[in-house]
């Protein structure tokens, strides 16, 4: 209820934003969302939208495979952390920017050069946060599956992921927001669709109503994969956490 | 410099460790164990006795294979499948009672694992996750799972401490009943001298840290059956031995 009186009250500071400023510069709610329905009935809105969607899945399950992976290891490894600690830094403290624009001048106007280059944006952030994770793993439970000699696959499913969820979920979290805001980047670039490319297209002719039309559906596509995805799995992976409260202490 | 291997023909734990040090990252190093050695013929329980800090843990610690860090030798019983409880429960949290004991034993069948939550009184708590548990039924817990893997050689580090006492006979008596019944080779290590006459079919009394064994005591009659005398005699027995070899290490000190 909260949620929806502010956001009527965002539209509204919009509408009465838009009547008192040259309509050229802000658009009203009803021409941008006339707009969104001419995009969308052309079939370009959700073209554009799926071109983007498939990128910012693509870099993210990228980054996060090689990310807590290399994470992992740089946790458990201190030979291993050492070597690899300057790279890492050196990544963190790269801007996004001279990441893409190194991987188009080297891998020319690819999708490859556009996916690496927000994957590799992402990466250093995943690493450090795995890294943290495997630094915490319990050595009492690593003992126990030890004696109990766990397979390697046991180990992972019932030892290890279990452990590292919420570092893998906080991961997710902040990772998600940075790819989605790096691909419109990359797009506007170098690449010929997709949300960012139509902003760039819009900017270009001076045509508020077209980049917030573009805008808007790719902020709810977002906020839908967090509350529909992000969050249930978040939930799940964190279910036996509850239950503290109704401890037995009966025998 | 050491070695941990199954026995190819005798069957039963043989320990003979030269000497175990730990070592801090600051000062010298610390010796936990020195000239300890333990023999236990297959299917008996021993119990280990000493002190808190004398170095039970490590011991078990080295059996399990845990630390490899030692000199000595440690023969483990054929097949060298073990079961073991921790000192505390360790059970994964994010798995539920009866999933942690598949986890742990994958081969074991359901029929098995019903029967052995059955046996220790956890068949309605099979679907709880352990924060749900107290310490005690998280013992048995971890119990059940030392059992479902079907060891040829079970580890107890201090199964009964910090229980209350109704607790603490509850779960003495259910170990008993469960090493009587299935004849494991099993190695309980505890503090307390009379729960060792209750439980061991020998005992190993330990000196203080750096430890070796001091005496080894066979208990004559079987676990249930043990009279009160008899038990009161043992206990006598050990503790003279302990005086004994403490007046020993430390002459001038009657
Ligand atoms: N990982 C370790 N590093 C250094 N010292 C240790 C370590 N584990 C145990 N110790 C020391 O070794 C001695 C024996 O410990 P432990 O085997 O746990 O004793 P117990 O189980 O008989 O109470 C203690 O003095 C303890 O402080
Ligand atoms: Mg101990």
């Amino acid at each position: 209820m909260i949620r929806f009186i502010s956001l009527a009250a965002l539209l509204l500071l919009w509408q009465i934003g838009a009547w008192l400023s040259d309509p050229r510069r802000i658009p009203g709610p009803m021409a941008v969302f006339e707009k969104i329905y001419e995009e969308a009935v052309s079939g370009a809105l959700f073209s554009n939208l799926a071109v983007t969607l498939a990128r910012v899945v693509a870099a993210f399950a990228l980054a996060m495979s090689f990310g807590a992976a290399i994470g992992y290891v740089m946790g458990r490894n201190k030979l291993a952390d050492r070597l690899l600690d300057p790279w890492l830094v050196t990544l963190l403290n790269l801007p996004a920017l001279v990441v893409i624009v190194l991987a188009y001048v080297w891998a020319g106007l690819t999708e490859v050069a556009a996916i690496g280059a927000v994957a590799l944006n992402k990466l250093p952030n995943a690493i450090v946060v795995v890294r943290e994770g495997a630094r915490a793993l319990d050595p009492h439970l690593e003992d126990m599956a030890e004696v109990f000699r766990f397979s390697p696959a046991a180990r992972l499913k019932h030892l290890i992921l279990p452990q590292l969820a919420p570092y893998l979920a906080a991961a997710t979290r902040s990772g998600l927001s940075l790819v989605w805001k790096i691909v419109l980047v990359v797009e506007l670039l170098g690449r010929s669709n997709g949300v960012g490319f139509e902003i760039n297209m819009a900017f270009q002719l001076f045509d508020m109503k077209l980049l917030l039309a573009y805008a808007l559906p790719f902020v709810a596509l977002m906020l839908g994969v967090e509350t529909i995805l992000v969050q249930p799995l978040e939930r799940h992976v964190s279910r036996w956490r509850r239950g503290v409260s109704r401890r037995l202490d009966r025998v | 410099m050491n070695d941990t291997s199954p026995a190819g023909g005798a069957a039963s734990l043989d320990v003979s460790i030269a000497s175990k040090d730990y070592h801090s990252a600051s000062g010298r190093p610390l010796r936990a164990l020195e000239g300890l050695r333990l023999t236990l013929p297959a299917g008996q329980a021993g119990a280990v006795v000493g002190p808190s800090g004398c170095g039970k843990t490590t011991l078990l610690r080295l059996i399990a294979g845990l630390d490899k860090d030692y000199f000595g030798t440690i023969v483990l019983p054929e097949h060298g499948r073990l079961g073991m409880v921790f000192q505390e429960p360790r059970l994964l949290p994010w798995r539920s009672v009866i999933d942690n004991i598949r986890v742990a034993a994958p081969q074991a069948p359901e029929d098995d694992i019903a029967a052995l939550l059955d046996e220790l009184g956890l068949a309605e708590h099979a679907a709880h996750f352990p924060r749900e548990l107290s310490l005690g039924l998280a013992r048995r817990v971890a119990l059940a799972r030392a059992l479902a893997v079907k060891p040829d050689l079970l580890l107890l580090d201090e199964p009964l401490v910090s229980l209350d006492a109704a607790l603490a006979r509850d779960l003495r008596e259910m170990i008993a009943r469960l090493i009587d019944e299935r004849r494991i080779t099993t190695l309980i290590v505890t503090h307390d001298l009379r729960e060792a006459i209750a439980l061991g079919d020998r005992l190993f009394l330990l000196s203080a840290r750096p430890a070796h064994v001091v005496a080894t005591i066979d208990v004559p009659a079987p676990r249930r059956t043990l009279a009160k005398e008899t038990a009161e005699r043992l206990e006598a027995q050990a503790r003279d031995a302990l005086a004994a070899a403490h007046a020993g290490s430390q002459p001038g000190h009657p």
